[in-house]
């Protein structure tokens, strides 16, 4: 029985009395950058993804439109308003596995993080957690003056009181898992591009 | 697991490994090339030795309240809406995860890198009872398919060259013969893994960190496999051994900044993905595993060997390790952090492990947990000796030593006729079978003098004898 299993375990943990710890201030000083989206991009590039600065959603329109993976994806996703093409209404699907014929999705972020290229996603408006893992090429929105530095300044924006999914997507998926040589593109997304809107 | 009638000997099986000196040689330089990477990205952060510090007092922490952080985690997974569920050992777990599956009446499961279910030989228990489990990590997926399990808890396939995983490939999935490009390979599987993810009707995962605060968790994967394992079919089962636990949301930030940078020298993977309940329409469960966790917690020497978030670093920078492969452990997590695991859990089978070790102590320069490990290496090293489960030869050789160590006299003596019997004996007295030093590397001819007579001469120069 499990309840049992529970308190098994608890009592174990509970005969040895360890002395109570206070848990440590997070008070060092981690490292801030002058230039948060300079820093970005330079991390982003690194990890295999692109980043375009877009003054508009035409701007961010007319990048997309020089690109072979859109121009000629047959099926495209968007959640981000004003983009054209997108043909699949996510809402529309009843099951997660019909997003799997998704070629191309734009999708908006919260906000980035500077030190690792990380944004940050969550399944809020989005029916189907799975488009950010199933499609074949994915470009993400995030406002351009929400680019933070580190970790810290992102947990200090987060709180988790309610059910719900988020994820720190860094570039496009990757795997070193054949004598470390690195290929772009394992289960996830091929590519990923980061309009940096505003 | 070694069988009981032979008795396993890290060193023995070490010695297949190093006898293919070039293999050896590019599973060392492999790895080497890891650890660099690491060292860049520590080097860049000027926080560095703070995050160390920081994140081994929240472990210390979590460790000396884990009972309450248990509480509180299942409290509010519930409260999200995520059963939860507590197996005392691999066996208890075993039956929870297949009973979950019996109940929705699933057939093949889509897993993801878990150690966790590697400890607990939970594929082996699913297949005899009809299920299938895909492995769908790609390394994970290639030993899978070679009947084997993962060399490193980071790198499984590690030690796998590109040709035989293009052998592999050709044989089971239908590759070009003879074809070995990386990105034709991994192309290859995951069209093969697509059709899996489309087909599983349960998604079983690992957990990175679960936190206390919030009852979520953070699984982080760079291939992508964890999320869509999970949110195509409606059924999640996420399972975690209890040090898992941290206590607040915001601790992942620490932890988070560590945990790729050490492993693999990226600043972070490309999915971190935090759930927190079922999605809309699904179930989640979340088992819990003691498995031994609970014993080691009240070893006084072994405790901090909880604060392990598996990043694998001190693998990677293990010179034992590097050169031996992960296989000659024996135990689902090899390496420095596994030789303390590994005898804590079984000592007699595991005796040499603690062995495997020169005591240098990189893995500590490197552990971003701020672990004592070769310390603990050296206490199991007593431990073992005084439980009497070190093999005749070790215990003679070693009962020896601390014969002549006791009598200064015999020690002078001892030093002489090995100085002497060095610099004349012939070759085969030397290199022979029974002197392990003398495999694969040349001894140094010996001086003729011991330091003792070259400290005496030196201090009568100085006048101060
Ligand atoms: S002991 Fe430290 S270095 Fe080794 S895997 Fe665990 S956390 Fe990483």
């Amino acid at each position: 029985m499990s309840s049992s299993s529970k308190d098994q375990i608890l009592a174990a943990i509970r005969r040895q009395q360890l002395p109570p710890r206070e848990l440590p201030p997070l008070d060092f000083a981690p490292l801030v950058y002058d230039d948060p989206q300079q820093h970005y991009t330079e991390t982003l590039t690194g990890i295999g993804g692109r980043v375009v600065v877009a003054n508009s959603i035409e701007d961010v329109q007319r990048d997309l439109d020089q690109h072979d993976l859109y121009v000629e994806a047959r099926q495209i996703c968007s959640l981000v308003p004003g983009i054209a093409r997108a043909n699949v209404d996510l809402d529309a699907l009843d099951d997660p596995h019909q997003a799997e014929t998704i070629e191309f999705a734009v999708l908006p972020a919260k906000f980035a993080v500077a030190e690792n290229g990380a944004l940050w996603v969550t399944d809020e408006n989005v029916k189907h957690r799975v488009i950010y893992f199933i499609c074949q090429h994915l470009a993400f929105v995030v406002p351009r003056d929400q680019i933070l530095s580190n970790m810290h300044q992102a947990y200090e924006r987060l709180s988790f009181d309610s059910p719900g999914f988020g994820a720190f997507i860094a570039g496009p998926s990757k795997t070193a898992d054949i004598e470390q040589s690195l290929v772009i593109g394992a289960h996830g997304p091929k590519s990923t591009v980061v309009y940096l809107l505003g | 697991m070694p069988t009981a009638t032979e008795k396993f000997n890290h060193a023995d099986d070490a010695t297949a490994f190093v006898a293919n000196h070039a293999r050896a040689k590019w599973h060392d330089q492999a790895l080497w090339f890891v650890r660099q990477k690491r060292d860049r990205m520590a080097n860049s952060l000027p926080e560095w030795e703070a995050l160390r510090e920081t994140a081994s007092s929240i472990k210390a922490y979590t460790i000396a309240h884990l009972a309450e952080l248990l509480e509180q985690f299942e409290r509010q997974a519930t409260k999200l809406g995520a059963h939860v569920h507590f197996a005392k050992d691999a066996a208890e777990h075993n039956e929870i995860v297949l009973g979950i599956l019996q109940q929705h009446g699933v057939k093949k499961a889509a897993k993801s890198k878990s150690m966790l279910t590697e400890e607990c030989h939970l594929n082996p228990f699913l297949n005899r009872h009809g299920i299938d489990v895909v492995d769908t990590d790609l390394g994970e997926w290639i030993v899978q398919l070679r009947n084997e399990p993962p060399s490193h808890i980071v790198l499984p396939a590690i030690h796998i060259k590109r040709e035989e995983v293009g052998e592999l490939f050709h044989e089971k999935i239908g590759t070009e013969k003879g074809a070995s490009d990386p990105t034709y390979l991994a192309r290859a599987a995951r069209r093969k893994l697509r059709e899996t993810f489309m087909e599983a009707e349960a998604g079983i995962t690992g957990v990175n960190f679960a936190v206390a605060e919030t009852g979520g968790f953070v699984v982080c994967t760079n291939e992508g496999n964890a999320d869509l394992g999970v949110s195509l079919p409606k059924l999640h089962i996420a399972c975690l051994g209890i040090e898992k636990l941290i206590p607040q949301a915001k601790h992942l930030a620490v932890f988070l900044r560590l945990l790729a940078r050490s492993a693999t020298g990226q600043p972070i993977t490309t999915y971190s993905s935090h759930f927190h309940g079922p999605r809309p329409g699904g179930e989640l469960h979340i088992v819990l595993v003691d498995n031994g966790r609970t014993d080691i917690l009240r070893s006084d020497e072994f405790r901090r060997s909880l604060n392990c978030i598996r990043c694998g670093a001190c693998m990677n920078t293990c010179p034992v390790y590097r050169r031996s492969g992960g296989h000659s452990y024996q135990s689902t997590i090899p390496g420095p952090i596994g030789s303390i695991l590994a005898p804590s859990r079984d000592a007699e089978t595991y005796y040499s492990l603690p062995y495997a070790c020169s005591l240098c102590g990189s893995c500590d320069d490197v552990c971003p947990v701020k672990i004592d490990i070769h310390h603990q290496l050296l206490t199991w090293r007593r431990e073992i000796a005084v439980r009497g489960y070190l093999p005749w030869s070790k215990r003679l050789s070693m009962r020896m030593m601390s014969l002549v160590l006791r009598r200064p006299w015999l020690y002078r003596l001892a030093g002489s006729l090995g100085r002497f019997a060095l610099r004349w004996s012939p070759r085969f007295m030397i290199y022979n079978g029974l002197n392990a030093w003398g495999k694969q590397r040349e001894l140094p001819l010996a001086p003729k003098q011991s330091f003792r007579a070259l400290y005496r001469q030196r201090q009568a120069k100085n006048g101060k004898s």
